[in-house]
């Protein structure tokens, strides 16, 4: 349909927003590993003189970003464990599974999904002040274990196994766990490594929350150190871009490797009606 | 039957959910309706019901009013242009004469996946005055030094353009899964009929777009209202107050000052203010579509 001559066209236009896309995170790497001061010049680098590794290594031997690199794996790895296993155990139970006010229980979660996190913020604070649970890695992982949009996502997938499948388990004398365990995880693995992705990068890239529930240095995940850091060295622009590449790059990685999962997990969300 | 396994499989979720999800909610509105603030916050016994005093308070806030402009101001401008360049990337990519795909997808999508603290650092240095990307690029045309975080002025429209480059693959995607969704034999008919391809984009690629718009914009409007991390780390709501958000204001009222009663009914009225604009929009799609609200209302999937 397209015209042969509108072809280059069609590709200049492509490759300059892919280039307008990649510059600032190209201008981020570049900048990190420039030597100190040559991100404050004029006019500004793309490309350092010099490659140096000197400001990751200041970062892990001055700072405190290994301890936030840590605190930030071990929160995004809790979360998405747990999370994964309790929202595809309810996910499957409200799909295939008759308990008393079943559907009712569904509509009032589907209904709740419009309530933004930051409505119960304040009080959730205080609960989990209640129960001493403020900067521990408790008051990131509980909030997180479970989400009615995971269950919603899991539900809507689980809906598709066909029950004779499950009845021939049964048949074969399999009790309910072990259904759910060798028939319902494998035949729902996309969906589960798209909730588990989705857990990941919520977790790891999470802001408002950990700022507010961890202020112990100690405890501070990477975004919430970089925040601080901001603060502190605004001058070191070479030393916050290699900040920056330290918690941007892990997920960059998971979600490259992954990505299938990931846009076909957004793509199912838009188009199920 | 044996002891009912449904029950057991949805119980953890549940009790989560219910305890650190819908009892915060629910307690925000009696949060609300309390003076709690630092002394409640040190000792319970100095908590006092105020009933709707907070929220009298907040309607003769100037810093509310700021905020919810700036908000808007954010929301209106920020996600119309995100769902534009979206479309425009969509559109691009989707054509058939295009290759690699893929490849233009991911790019366009990596963004999306940074974290919103890093991005937001990476463009406070991009935006600087002297030595920024941005102001390089400028000047090569004649225009500037422009002073973007600095400004009272420009301060919002350089989050807004961080906000569009970050968010406008995730639109993209969508859109480009709404696009395979229409018939090819509707453009082939128009083709015949002698419609030009700007002719089949009015007729038919947007009106068979309409749900997936409603979706988008529905999205774009109740994520861009939490606007939070963009002000915090790049302008800490300044120059002059105009890039604090609603949340940011709750943040500081809640977090810094302990005002936690009054930041509840920030927090709620916000919440209502987004609940009436979500409410609208599907509405008026309804009206549009006859019934159908388009993709992803949530209920009935199967």
């Amino acid at each position: 349909m397209m015209h042969r001559a509108r072809v280059p066209l069609l590709y200049a236009a492509l490759i300059g927003g892919a280039v307008l896309t990649m510059l600032p995170l190209w201008w981020m790497i570049a900048a990190s590993l420039m030597p100190t001061g040559e991100a404050n010049t004029f006019p500004p680098r793309l490309w350092p003189s010099r490659v140096t590794g000197e400001h990751y290594a200041d970062l892990f031997e001055r700072l405190n970003l290994a301890r936030y690199a840590a605190n930030s794996v071990l929160i995004a790895v809790a979360v998405t464990a747990i999370s994964v296993v309790l929202n595809s155990l309810a996910g499957y139970a409200f799909a295939k599974l008759a308990f008393a006010g079943r559907d009712r229980i569904f509509r009032v979660l589907v209904a709740a999904l419009v309530i933004p996190g930051q409505l119960g913020m304040l009080p959730l604070f205080l609960i989990l002040r209640q129960l001493g649970l403020i900067n521990t890695y408790w008051a990131v992982i509980i909030p997180g274990m479970a989400s009615i949009y995971g269950i919603f996502l899991v539900r809507q997938y689980a809906l598709s196994i066909p029950d004779p499948l499950l009845d021939a388990a049964r048949v074969d004398g399999a009790g309910e766990w072990r259904v759910y365990w060798e028939v319902v995880l494998p035949v729902c693995r996309p969906i589960l490594v798209t909730l588990g992705l989705f857990s990941l990068m919520g977790a790891w890239n999470d802001f408002l929350w950990p700022l507010v529930v961890l202020t112990d240095g100690d405890m501070h995940t990477l975004p919430v150190g970089l925040a601080n850091l901001v603060g502190e060295h605004v001058q070191d622009t070479e030393l916050m871009m290699a900040g920056a590449v330290l918690t941007v790059l892990p997920v960059v990685i998971v979600f490259v490797a992954l990505q299938r999962f990931y846009i076909a997990g957004i793509m199912s969300g838009s188009l199920k009606e | 039957m044996r002891r009912n396994p449904g029950a057991l499989f949805v119980a953890p979720a549940l009790c989560l959910i219910a305890a650190f999800f819908l009892l915060p909610v629910a307690a925000s509105f009696l949060l609300s309706l309390t003076d709690f603030d630092i002394y409640a916050v040190a000792d319970l016994a100095n908590l006092r019901v105020v009933g709707v005093r907070n929220y009298v308070t907040l309607l003769r806030d100037p810093l509310f009013w700021v905020a919810l402009r700036n908000t808007v101001y954010f929301v209106a401008v920020a996600g119309p242009l995100s769902i534009i360049v979206s479309l425009a990337a969509a559109l691009l990519i989707s054509a058939t004469a295009v290759r690699a795909k893929g490849l233009f997808r991911t790019l366009y999508f990596l963004p999306v996946v940074t974290g919103l603290v890093a991005i937001a650092v990476v463009w406070r240095y991009l935006y600087h005055p002297r030595f920024g990307l941005l102001n390089a690029a400028l000047g090569l045309v004649g225009i500037g030094p422009l002073d973007w975080l600095g400004d009272p002025t420009l301060a919002m429209p350089a989050i807004i353009l961080m906000a569009v480059w970050k968010n406008f693959g995730f639109n993209m995607v969508i859109f480009i899964a709404g696009l395979q969704s229409i018939p090819e034999r509707l453009y082939e008919a128009a083709s015949t009929d002698g419609a030009g391809t700007v002719q089949q984009f009015w007729r038919i690629t947007l009106p068979m777009l309409t749900p997936t718009f409603v979706f988008v914009g529905v999205m774009a409007v109740v994520g861009n209202f939490q606007l939070f991390a963009e002000p915090y780390v790049m302008t800490q709501g300044g120059p002059a107050h105009s890039t604090l958000s609603i949340v940011l204001y709750m943040y500081e009222e809640g977090f810094r000052w302990w005002s936690l009663g009054y930041a509840a009914a920030l927090a709620l009225v916000l919440f209502a203010i987004v609940l009436a604009v979500t409410l609208l929009t599907r509405l008026r799609a309804r009206n549009v579509f006859g019934g159908e609200a388009g993709p992803a209302t949530g209920e009935s999937a199967a």
